[in-house]
């Protein structure tokens, strides 16, 4: 008995493909949706920028320069803070610790999930029991408060120690999910027959259920990422990271105490939010492909139902569309005529 | 009621989980940030001897006494109420701090996450009902505020509407010329200055509640029993919210619960954008002002709340779900 | 027992899928159902036999699409008929349910579970009585439950509180709380243990004499369909292949698939046969094969099955009246082609 009523709504809302698919075939299939390749490139592109911007900064990010204030310039592409330093090359410098730390505790959060969702779903009795309810408390403790008390108390606060704090607190979703749809994989028939087998619990974790969660998986791992990556500007902006380590939120953190937004100084305040919104809304793209191909229910977008409507068809449940291609003419006009 | 009780057990093991978090920490740091600020604040001679131990106690500067005798001293003080002195606001003790601070937030949130709930999920509603309608359209949009952390968009609000269109006050929580009371005036004020910070708040919680309703619907428009109601003849409306909408709001009841630990958070740092007086802009000073006792009795207060929240939605959802009460 | 029609569906077309890759579920498929007759649909899952109940109905489901035909409704004597496919979504609300109401498979999946049996009993009547008072519906709600012969007191029940043979007996009572002309039952008994599925089948009957509605039975179960039906309708791959009156369907099946699928079920009561799966598997509606759909399982194919497509037509035997088959074994002049099991045999038995 799970503590939460809805975790069999949660299993049915994304049913896993019925049988195993191999991960190529499931990465062609992916790639397939343009949303998905959409926001997998815009990811690729911030990765570049993580490995190189370094050597694309024209600027030392710490640099003081005479030239204040400045708007965006050819020198400074995207202008100059209250000290003249180039804020482009800052934001260039904080690309690598925010992917870093964005997909880092990403990963790390998805293992643990994955280590307690499986295990949750697949144990049973008070080991069940206790798991089930670590994910629960988790996830039920508000996570920005619980960061900071953590990060705040640390000596150094470094960007592996930001990575391993947003870990610690933000697997719980993940976990959830992967527990419901192992919960539901266990009772599917091809599981019983591995077990009726006498198949080693570890063989049917490794080769049955892993497999056949690729998907939740992916999810889990694209939505802790970008719950990381809120989270980790969240925490340089309010000032418990440390400030020496240039990221996205930092710049904000930055733009806020120097009251950028008084004194209309857009240049400063609105670049770093939109890298952080672009990637955002990357991996949330990422995420609607991953749906999507869970759930072909989900797939008709509103431009398949523009292109439906001009050829008389409202997909609707309850009205069955009627377009009459076939040639032969209407039987009640023929019936009529007779 | 199993249920419920199940509920309630899951709710003490929470909240003495976040107790014990509490307890933990210091004791797991290295250092002592909290020693040298007694030290500090007691070269001064503003803090009272028992004072001291009332923070030694919570945050386990007594290195001779035992782990065990520590916790007990931790629980007995925390359940007395004493949860230590800030640091920010020296010498007023936390409890007073929260006091002062909790009733702005719970309003604030607690207005801007309902007013959410019910639009994200009516949207929602109707969007996953009638694919490719007007609001899938608004998904995108949607999607992008959602994934802008809170902050940021509290800070674009404030230059769009309160810098260059000064339509609402960039920051407070009412006019510092009225005293707060029950006054028209102060009530007045303070509506007008929360607007712009619960904007924020609804406009960037919003997508959550759109994506998830609209999923739901349309798994549930294939579901038998709806194509039962329209095979019935029953009015569109009746088929849409009493077979459909009243199925599929069930996770979304449920997600409402869990999420706003989420939510909470990210209104925490709205609040500290907006320099609106609650618990979130006391978290914000209490970080600068490396203010632990007040750090940590703000975690355990959220936490409360949220599961007090929890709570509520749950007889919410026993009320909706007759498959929960297992009488009969 | 020819009688009038009641509903007729003529050439019923559907495609799953909107665009180039949408699929044929239903080629023109036309049938008759008679006043006060019970009319089986037979055939494998996948034949299409459930999609022509909901497509008959306009309620199958996204992605699915009415391509062509016409699904005539006959009222009283005299009046014309209405053709269900081309009435307005408002006026189609008004008749369903009470003129043609459906017992869906997956009893449980078909209520509400948020709801009681007495809201669900009665919203339908509300809906299409408007005049109706509370107390009347629920006095009405109370009568059908007698009906099916539930106690009272469910009516305040939740669906899971109800078991499987409840639940059934609760849809049916459902159906027919408007008295409609015409009952579709999809699949009624496919969950239920053999013995509930026999006093349901039964319980229906018994109704269907009390209250003459006429019915469609669809399910896989020829032999349910032999024992209740008055005429059966073979479907395959989308099409139907033979209609004929039950016992001729029994006795003499004319087209092999018939006969495969007569073979594969222990019949209930007659002479015992020997039980034979059907060779071969269903075919991939996106990949029909040329010609007959059915000649690469058949037995009997003849190189012309693979070229020609055989239509529906009546059969050519004497006797055979009101049967129709879709094989080409039975068109031509040369009767030594028709294979011993699917040639008429004397009469002097049947008669």
């Amino acid at each position: 008995m799970t503590i939460l009523g809805t975790d069999t709504a949660v299993a049915d809302a994304s049913p896993a493909p019925a049988a195993v698919r191999s991960p190529r075939r499931i990465g062609r299939r992916l790639l397939a949706n343009a949303k998905v390749r959409i926001g997998l490139t815009i990811v690729a592109v911030f990765w570049l920028l993580a490995i190189v911007g370094a050597w694309l900064a024209p600027h030392d990010p710490n640099e003081l320069s005479p030239d204040t204030l400045q708007g965006p310039s050819a020198g400074h592409w995207l202008g100059t803070t209250t000290t003249g330093q180039d804020i482009a090359s800052q934001l260039l410098a904080g690309t690598r610790p925010v992917m870093l730390v964005a997909f880092g505790s990403g990963a790390i959060a998805t293992v643990i999930a994955m280590v307690v969702g499986v295990a949750g779903g697949f144990l049973s009795g008070w080991a069940e029991e206790v798991l089930s309810m670590l994910t629960n408390i988790f996830l039920v403790l508000p996570a920005v408060p619980l960061m900071i008390i953590v990060a705040s108390q640390l000596p150094q606060v470094g960007s592996w120690a930001v990575a391993l704090v947003i870990a610690l607190t933000g697997w719980a979703w993940g976990a959830r999910i992967l527990r419901a749809q192992t919960l539901s994989l266990r009772a599917r028939d091809f599981v019983q027959a591995a077990r009726a087998n006498g198949e080693s619990t570890r063989r049917i974790v490794f080769f049955e259920i892993i497999p056949n969660l690729a998907t939740v998986i992916a999810t889990s791992l694209v939505m802790t990422t970008l719950f990381a990556l809120l989270a980790v500007v969240t925490l340089s902006f309010i000032g418990v990271t440390s400030l020496s380590d240039w990221n996205w939120g930092t710049v904000l953190y930055w733009a806020q105490t120097q009251q950028a937004l008084q004194r209309g100084l857009w240049w400063w305040f609105i670049p770093p939010g939109l890298c952080i919104a672009i990637l955002g809304m990357a991996l949330a793209l990422i995420n609607f492909g991953i749906d999507e191909y869970a759930n072909p229910r989900l797939r008709i977008g509103s431009v398949g139902a523009a292109r439906l409507r001009r050829q008389g068809i409202r997909p609707r449940v309850g009205f069955t569309p009627v377009r009459r291609t076939a040639p032969a003419r209407d039987p009640l006009d023929e019936r009529r005529a007779g | 009621m199993p249920f419920l009780l199940r509920r309630l057990a899951f709710y003490a093991v929470t909240a003495w989980a976040a107790l014990t978090i509490n307890f933990v920490i210091p004791r797991l740091m290295p250092g002592d940030p909290v020693q040298a600020l007694i030290a500090r604040f007691q070269a001064t001679g503003q803090v009272s001897p028992e004072q001291t131990e009332s923070l030694r106690i919570l945050f386990g500067l007594d290195q001779d006494v035992s782990l065990w005798t520590q916790y007990w001293q931790y629980w007995a003080q925390v359940l007395g109420g004493d949860l230590g002195l800030s640091f920010t606001y020296f010498p007023t003790p936390v409890s007073e701090v929260i006091r002062q601070t909790l009733p702005w937030t719970l309003i604030l949130v607690g207005l801007a996450t309902l007013i959410s709930f019910v639009i994200g999920t009516s949207a929602g509603m109707v969007a996953g009902w009638r694919r490719g309608s007007l609001i899938d359209g608004l998904l995108p949009l949607a999607t992008f505020f959602a994934a802008v952390p809170y902050f940021w968009l509290g800070l674009i609000a404030i230059a769009l509407f309160a810098v260059t269109f000064p339509v609402f006050p960039t920051s407070g929580g009412y006019d510092v010329g009225l005293t707060p009371g029950w006054s028209a005036d102060f009530v007045g004020s303070a509506v007008y200055h929360g607007m712009l910070p619960a904007l924020t708040i609804v406009v960037s919680s919003l997508a959550p509640w759109i994506l998830g309703m609209r999923n739901m619907m349309v798994t549930v428009a294939s579901e038998d029993y709806v194509t039962v109601a329209h095979a019935k003849g029953l009015p569109a409306r009746r088929v849409m919210m009493s077979y459909a909408a009243r199925n599929a709001i069930l996770p979304s009841v449920s997600t409402l619960a869990l999420s706003l630990g989420f939510v909470v958070g990210g209104s925490l740092v709205t609040e500290m954008v907006f320099n609106y007086p609650g618990i979130g802009l006391a978290l914000f000073q209490s970080i600068n002002a490396q203010d632990y006792p007040l750090m940590q009795a703000i975690f355990l207060i959220l936490t409360l709340a949220v599961l007090a929240a929890n709570l509520v939605a749950d007889v919410a959802f026993v009320l909706l779900d007759p498959r929960i009460r297992r009488a009969t | 027992m020819v009688t009038d029609p009641i509903l007729e569906i003529r050439d019923l077309r559907v495609d799953y899928g909107y665009g180039a890759d949408a699929v044929t579920a239903l080629s023109g498929v036309s049938l008759t159902l008679h006043r006060g007759e019970i009319l089986g649909i037979a055939g494998e899952s996948g034949c299409g036999k459930s999609t022509l109940a909901y497509a008959a109905t306009r309620l199958l489901p996204p992605p699915g699409l009415v391509t062509g035909g016409a699904v005539l409704l006959h009222g009283a004597p005299g009046t014309p008929p209405v053709d269900l496919l081309s009435l307005p979504d408002a006026a189609l609300r008004s008749r369903r349910w009470r003129d043609v109401a459906v017992v869906f498979q997956g009893a449980l999946s078909s209520l509400n579970p948020v709801h009681r049996i007495r809201t669900q009993l009665t919203d339908a009547i509300a809906a299409h009585d408007p005049s109706s008072t509370r107390r009347s519906r629920l006095d009405r709600a109370r009568e059908l439950l007698a009906m099916v012969k539930l106690p009272e007191d469910r009516l305040s029940a939740y669906p899971h509180q109800l078991s499987g043979g409840m639940r059934q007996r609760v849809m049916i009572a459902m159906a027919l709380a408007l008295e409609p002309q015409v009952l579709i039952l999809d699949e009624p008994t496919t969950a239920l243990d053999v013995v509930v599925q026999k006093q349901i089948v039964e319980q229906l009957l018994e109704l269907r004499e009390r209250l003459g509605f006429s019915v469609v039975f669809i399910t896989h179960d020829v032999s349910l369909l032999i024992s209740y039906a008055d005429r059966i309708a073979v479907m395959y791959a989308g099409e139907v292949v033979e209609v004929a009156d039950a016992e001729s369907i029994y006795r003499e099946p004319r087209h092999p698939y018939t006969h495969a699928l007569l073979n594969s079920f222990p019949p209930l009561q007659g002479p015992r046969r020997v039980v034979t799966g059907i060779g071969g598997a269903p075919p991939d509606l996106a990949a029909l094969p040329p010609g007959c759909r059915f000649h690469p399982r058949c037995p009997y194919r003849m190189p012309a099955c693979a070229e020609r497509h055989p239509g529906l037509v009546a059969s050519p035997y004497p006797g055979d009246d009101g049967r129709t088959v879709a094989c080409l074994l039975h068109g031509t002049d040369d009767t030594t082609a028709v294979p011993a099991a699917l040639a008429p045999r004397t009469r002097s038995r049947s008669a």
